[in-house]
Order: structure tokens, then C-alpha cells, then sequence
């Protein structure tokens, strides 16, 4: 027998190509979750009353140090209890989006540090609403410098989403057990799709270093 | 899955905290004894998959950083390849291949050796970028005086270089074991009996999701606790007599 059936390989192609599709969509979904949240926690992190940056900041710290596995699990076997039936796919992007926003929270938290006490002041001193103060002023400047940290978390979140077969969703690694059940045959599919890891999460670091390099550039 | 920044003294507390309410609630359910045994069970695999898994790590960082800086080429490139590899694809795809891959190759491994090899291996890879910015941060004077002094390259990793290193290795690698320490739930995929696994069958069995799963997210938070803890002593102890 031989090791690498290229022939078989060649088969099985367009169902994990199809599989993809659903990784990725996960992965977009679950960090536009991310992204959003993880910037309302960072806020609230910083608000004046002690409770609520207190309750935010343990919220964080509670989600960053255990494992997203069991989050996803537990967002997918919660809501049936409570009677609300929702889907594998959304549970578990709910779950890695929710996950990746206590990082994403930190990265916020390090841009917002770096805004100059100044702008604060001015802000405030021209008597700006706190929502006026954020959107106005203190986020299109604290945002922009975080957007390569922020992108490799988007990498880190596309190669958590095999996770998701763990609930069942069909996306790549799912697809790849599944073929590799009804076939015997793992080495194809599994190689297949840590090949599809490995050449997507290189791709993307370049993306991600020219990013850098370009927002870099830009600030002069 | 990197890991910037760590724990922060300020939310220490307010973890402990919370993690404490969380096991009063949780107590306060009907059938919490009935939960406490196959759980511990469970976070013991957990605790020995970790501890081996941390060592391997370790070991696969030193060698991979160190060679990724050798003066081989071949060297340097099999480092490069096992680092990009490892951090490229996801631990959970590292860890179906070796499990369900490897027999292909005549190889056949009971699921705990095949969790710590992957999960060793997939930190390991991490590390070697951290064992590396350690070594290279530590200041050139370093290296001339060692050079100056006439010692052979093992000589100066040993007794000057890495001496140094390891005290800036050793908040990022807490990091690392905390990230180990989360990524140890997967095992539960390839059916050893960890602290998830028996989380996910006490859940089927008993269907009450929100008392289990709190109770095991703050027993993963409590060894990622001690993890902290015990990092923060080694930092303590390694930084001793320094400036």
C-alpha cells in the first residue's frame, strides 16, 4: 500500500474545500464577536466605578484562563436548558467569539494605556459626553495601532476553530473524521487539513507583518 | 494561541473571588457530592498530562531555540520547519494526526502518551520563540567578554548566556503552561478520561450543564492559579541577589 494517496487526495478534495468555506466563516464571525466585545470590555475595564471594572476586568481573567473547549461545550448545552434551541454552528462561534474577546480586551486595554493623558483632558475639557469622548476622540486613535496584535489573534481564532467539531459543526476537521471514518483512511484528510492550517496561518502572518509595516509607515 | 500580558495582582484576588462564589453555588446544588469524585479523578490526568506535557515543552523549547540560532544550517533549518509546523496548523489537528495518523506508520500509542507528545511538542514550538528572544536580549558585552575570556561556545551558553536568559524565560513560559494547562481539555477528544471528559459525561448523564461546567471552568482556574503562583515563586527565587 502506498503512504500518501495522491489519488484519494484528489477525491476527497472538494468536500474538505467545501468544509473550509464553514472554518472560515466561523472564523470571521467569531472575531467580528470578538472584536466588538472585546472593545466594550476594555471599556468598561476602565469605567470609574470601581463594580463594573471590577466585575469586567474578573470576567476577563475568568474567560482567558480556562479552556475554550469547555466554554463551548457549556454555551452549547446551556441554552437547550433554558429552552432556546440554537444551532451547533451559532454556539460555537458564540463560544470562540466570546473567548477571543478576553484577548481582544487586553489588546484594546493596551491601546486605550497609550492615549496621552492630554487627549483625556481636552476632551474633557470641551465638555464632550463619555460616548463623544470614545467615538470622537480616544478610539480612531487607540484602535488603529492594535489592528496587527488584533490580526494575530484573528489567526490564533482560525486555528482554534477545529474545535468546533468537538459539538459537531461539519467544518474542516469534522469533515476530515468523518471521511477518515467511512474510509479508514485518516493519513489523507488529517494531513490535508493541517496542510490547510499551515499554508492559510502562514499567509495571513505575512498579511499581517505588511499591516504592521503599512500602519508603521503611515504614522511616519 | 498566544498570550500577551499576564496575570495582573490587581484581578488575582478578584479571580479568587469569583472563583469562590462560583463553588458556593455550585455547593449549594443538590448532588455536588455526587459530582466532586469523578471530577478530582479527572483533574488529576489532567494535572499529570500538564506536568509531563510542561516538561516535553520545555525541552522541545531549549533544543528548538537553540537551533534555530545554530551555526549549522541544517540545523537551523530543521528548527525552523518543526516551529513553523507546530504553530502553523492547530494543536487539536497535531493531536488527531498522531492519534489517528500514526498507526498508518506501524506506530500505535495509547492516548496519553499521544496527548503529551502533542500537546509537548505544539508548546514546545511556542517556547522556542521565547527561549530564543530570551538569548538574544541579553546584552552583547555579554558574548565579547565570554569570547574575550576564551571560552568555548558550550561554556558561554552555559555559564554566562543562559544563566541570564532564563530569568526574562520565565513570566512568558508561565504563560505558555497556563495555555497548556487549557489546551490539556482537548485530550479529552481522543478519550482520555481528563477533567473535561468526565465533565462531558457527567453532563449527559445528568443533564445540569450550569453547576458542572462552573464547577470544572474554576477548577481549571484554580490549577491555572497554582501555576501562577508557582512561577511567580521560581521568578522570585531565580532573580535572587540580581538588581
Amino acid at each position: 500500500m502506498q503512504l500518501f494517496d495522491w489519488q484519494f487526495a484528489l477525491e476527497i478534495l472538494p468536500t474538505l474545500a467545501r468544509a473550509a468555506v464553514v472554518t472560515i466563516e466561523a472564523t470571521f464571525l467569531g472575531f467580528a464577536i470578538a472584536a466588538v466585545l472585546g472593545l466594550v470590555l476594555a471599556i468598561l475595564r476602565r469605567s470609574q466605578n470601581p463594580w463594573i471594572s471590577s466585575a469586567a476586568g474578573g470576567f476577563v481573567e475568568f474567560i482567558r484562563s480556562t479552556p475554550v473547549l469547555i466554554q463551548i461545550f457549556f454555551v452549547f448545552f446551556v441554552f437547550p436548558q433554558f429552552g432556546i434551541v440554537i444551532p451547533a454552528f451559532t454556539a460555537g462561534v458564540m463560544a470562540l467569539g466570546l473567548h477571543y474577546a478576553s484577548y481582544c480586551s487586553e489588546v484594546y486595554r493596551a491601546g486605550l494605556d497609550a492615549i496621552p493623558r492630554g487627549q483625556w483632558e481636552a476632551a474633557r475639557a470641551l465638555n464632550l459626553s463619555p460616548y463623544r469622548t470614545y467615538y470622537g476622540v480616544i478610539i480612531p486613535q487607540a484602535v488603529p495601532p492594535v489592528v496587527p496584535a488584533l490580526g494575530n489573534y484573528l489567526i490564533g481564532m482560525f486555528k482554534e476553530t477545529p474545535l468546533l467539531s468537538a459539538i459537531a459543526v461539519v467544518e474542516l476537521m469534522q469533515t476530515a473524521k468523518i471521511i477518515g471514518s467511512e474510509t479508514f483512511r485518516y493519513l489523507e484528510p488529517i494531513t490535508m487539513v493541517g496542510a490547510f492550517f499551515l499554508v492559510m496561518s502562514l499567509i495571513s502572518a505575512v498579511g499581517v507583518r505588511q499591516l504592521e509595516a503599512w500602519l508603521h509607515s503611515r504614522r511616519g | 494561541m498566544p498570550r500577551d500580558g499576564s496575570f495582573s495582582y490587581r484581578h488575582l484576588w478578584i479571580c479568587a473571588l469569583l472563583s469562590f462564589i462560583a463553588g458556593l453555588v455550585v455547593a449549594s446544588f443538590a448532588g455536588f457530592r455526587q459530582f466532586l469524585p469523578p471530577l478530582l479523578e479527572g483533574a488529576w490526568v489532567t494535572v499529570q498530562i500538564t506536568v509531563a506535557a510542561c516538561a516535553l515543552a520545555v525541552a522541545c523549547g531549549l533544543l528548538a531555540g537553540l537551533g534555530k540560532m545554530s551555526p549549522w544550517a541544517p540545523v537551523r533549518w530543521l528548527a525552523i520547519t518543526y516551529i513553523e509546523v507546530f504553530r502553523g496548523t492547530s494543536a487539536l489537528v497535531q493531536l488527531f494526526w498522531l492519534f489517528f495518523v500514526l498507526p498508518h506508520f506501524g506506530i500505535t500509542l495509547d492516548p496519553i502518551p499521544v496527548a503529551i507528545l502533542a500537546l509537548g511538542l505544539n508548546v514546545g514550538a511556542y517556547g522556542a520563540e521565547v527561549v530564543r528572544g530570551a538569548i538574544l536580549a541579553v546584552p552583547r558585552g555579554q558574548y565579547e567578554a565570554s569570547i574575550a575570556l576564551n571560552m568555548s561556545p558550550l561554556t558561554r551558553m552555559r555559564r554566562i548566556i543562559l544563566p541570564q536568559a532564563i530569568v526574562a524565560m520565565i513570566p512568558p513560559w508561565g504563560n505558555l503552561f497556563i495555555e497548556l494547562l487549557k489546551a490539556t481539555a482537548l485530550v479529552s477528544l481522543i478519550t482520555v478520561g481528563d477533567l473535561t471528559f468526565r465533565a462531558y459525561q457527567l453532563n449527559q448523564a445528568t443533564l445540569q450543564t450550569v453547576q458542572i461546567f462552573l464547577l470544572v471552568l474554576s477548577m481549571y482556574l484554580g490549577i491555572a492559579l497554582v501555576i501562577t503562583y508557582l512561577m511567580r515563586g521560581l521568578e522570585r527565587r531565580m532573580t535572587l541577589g540580581r538588581a
